[in-house]
């Protein structure tokens, strides 16, 4: 019982790296009706960014902020000088350009920093937080930064003007047009803050899976099993779709022998293909419908 | 009176589609302009190709300042409100985020609060749905809701695309005279196109007829409701 109540709070904690991951996703395929491959790369490459700030000697806390920054403008570089031209184009040049963007921000991390595995700061300290040993300190605090991170999010999209004229552009960028929105904009901003909560992501997950130029592959997949379990036109689906991944994972790699770490990753792939066979809108997601 | 539109030249076309030859017409300011035609006239797509919604050229000048190579948001934020046909309303946002879209662009927040006020007193029904999806509203007080959104813009210049479709007489016949009272109380200018041309000669000064993407016939709506040939030729009563 212990076990369980264990794997489950651990699978939880990775479950919100997921979350954000997919959360990402999904604001970017809101925004654009395209799925970023290139998502976990971007996470990876703000991570490395935030590495650098720390071995040049800035405290955790200003190179976490400095990163979130320096990656929501990247994202927002990259929706101006990458996507923007492409707009129209079918989707797969979406798809090639993605692909691109994943290799380039790859092997440019591998030759900035080469592809040496290195160990990432917490600022949370490893110890468990109760002496049960329930759950550590980071995992507690990835949980926590997550969920400061939604409740930001909520209030930013529910509350905001910029956040409701984001949701207007994204629903229906013609009607967003009439009223005055401009709707270029948006879609970048939209890029910016999918890229600042990668960033957070990569931050708060390196320190368990370790700083490498392939770090957000798995994560990535997760991310993309749990956009898809919780539905790619949900937000919060794509948050409740990644803590499920994360515990599922976590409980099949521990209770199911056979799958024990070697075949976690496969766990994704069976996750989207089940879905998207079952129930193609996901959880929360609404039914695409084609007027014939 | 000067012209708050004017319109010389118009072509538009959809891909190698052209579907405006060469429209000349003008909204005066405060007045009212109608556009009348069968289907597929291109009294749709004139209004379309004011807002830059497809590709156009000739010479488009609202207030003054040319806009015919505007984008559809810089056009919105000058005062023109497009109400389009089929509603154009954010199906999924609730009424009153729908009405608050309407003044995104605007900086007197305080204004848009009587604003919305305002809104609420012409379409009573849409204050006690303020909290709904807007999807799930009826088709009339989806277009309360188009028409409302539209004013919380506070338009100099309203472009509506058949007001009247889908709604039940009665409700037709509120609208236009919410709209009477928009046009003279307010002095916002209207470019109206109608299905019902009998009911937008009563409430326009101007009225241009197209057919195939030209005017065939212009005038004083008071001229054309008068003159019985034209009546029954183009307009069918």
């Amino acid at each position: 019982m212990e076990l369980l109540l264990q794997q489950i709070l651990a699978g939880l904690a990775t479950g919100t790296i997921y979350a954000c991951i997919a959360l990402a996703i999904v604001m970017t395929y809101q925004a654009i009706g395209h799925l970023n491959f290139a998502q976990g790369e971007m996470a990876m490459f703000s991570t490395f960014i935030a590495w650098q700030l720390t071995q040049w000697g800035a405290p955790y806390w200003v190179a976490f902020f400095v990163t979130v920054a320096v990656s929501f403008a990247g994202g927002v570089l990259i929706e101006l000088i990458v996507l923007r031209p492409i707009q129209h184009a079918p989707v797969l040049s979406h798809v090639a350009v993605f692909i691109g963007l994943l290799a380039i921000l790859n092997s440019l991390a591998g030759f900035l920093w080469d592809f040496n595995v290195k160990p990432f700061p917490t600022p949370f300290g490893t110890a468990p937080l109760f002496a049960n040993g329930f759950i550590d300190a980071h995992q507690a605090g990835m949980i926590a930064v997550t969920l400061f991170l939604l409740a930001f999010l909520y209030v930013f999209f529910r509350f905001t003007r910029v956040g409701l004229a984001m949701r207007a552009a994204a629903h229906d960028p013609v009607s967003a047009r009439l009223v005055g929105i401009r709707v270029g904009w948006m879609t970048a901003l939209g890029w910016g803050m999918a890229a600042a909560i990668g960033a957070i992501a990569g931050m708060m997950i390196a320190p368990v899976v370790f700083l490498e130029p392939n770090m957000m592959l798995g994560v990535l997949l997760y991310g993309f099993a749990g956009a898809v379990l919780g539905g790619l036109t949900s937000p919060a689906g794509a948050v409740i779709g990644g803590l499920i991944v994360g515990v599922i994972e976590n409980l099949a790699g521990t209770f199911i022998p056979v799958i024990g770490g070697e075949l976690k990753l496969t766990i994704a792939l069976a996750i989207i293909v089940v879905v998207l066979v079952m129930k193609p809108q996901g959880l929360l997601g609404r039914p695409v419908l084609h007027r014939v | 009176m000067t012209a708050l539109l004017d319109v010389y030249g118009l072509h538009a076309s959809y891909g190698p589609t052209r579907v405006l030859h060469g429209l000349s017409f003008s909204v005066s300011d405060r007045g009212v302009t109608t556009l009348l035609g069968g289907n597929g006239a291109g009294k749709t797509t004139t209004l379309r190709a004011i807002c830059g919604m497809v590709a156009r050229t000739g010479e488009i000048t609202f207030a003054g300042q040319t806009i015919t190579r505007s984008s559809t948001e810089h056009i919105a934020r000058l005062g023109v409100a497009h109400v389009p046909d089929g509603r154009g309303t954010f199906t999924r946002l609730t009424v009153e985020e729908n009405l608050e879209l309407g003044a995104i662009t605007r900086r007197d927040r305080n204004d848009v609060v009587d604003d919305l006020e305002r809104v609420f007193g012409y379409f009573p029904v849409l204050q006690k749905r303020r909290g709904q999806q807007a999807g799930t509203l009826s088709g009339g007080e989806q277009q309360m809701l188009a028409i409302g959104r539209a004013l919380m813009l506070r338009p100099r210049l309203m472009l509506l695309d058949e007001p009247s479709f889908g709604l039940a007489p009665r409700l037709v016949h509120e609208l236009f005279d919410i709209l009477t009272t928009l046009n003279k109380r307010e002095g916002v200018s209207l470019l109206l196109v109608e299905q019902n041309a009998a009911l937008a000669l009563e409430l326009a000064d101007h009225a241009y007829l197209l057919e195939t993407g030209r005017i065939v016939f212009s005038g004083a709506a008071r001229e054309i409701r008068e003159d019985e040939k034209i009546r029954r030729s183009y307009l069918g009563y």
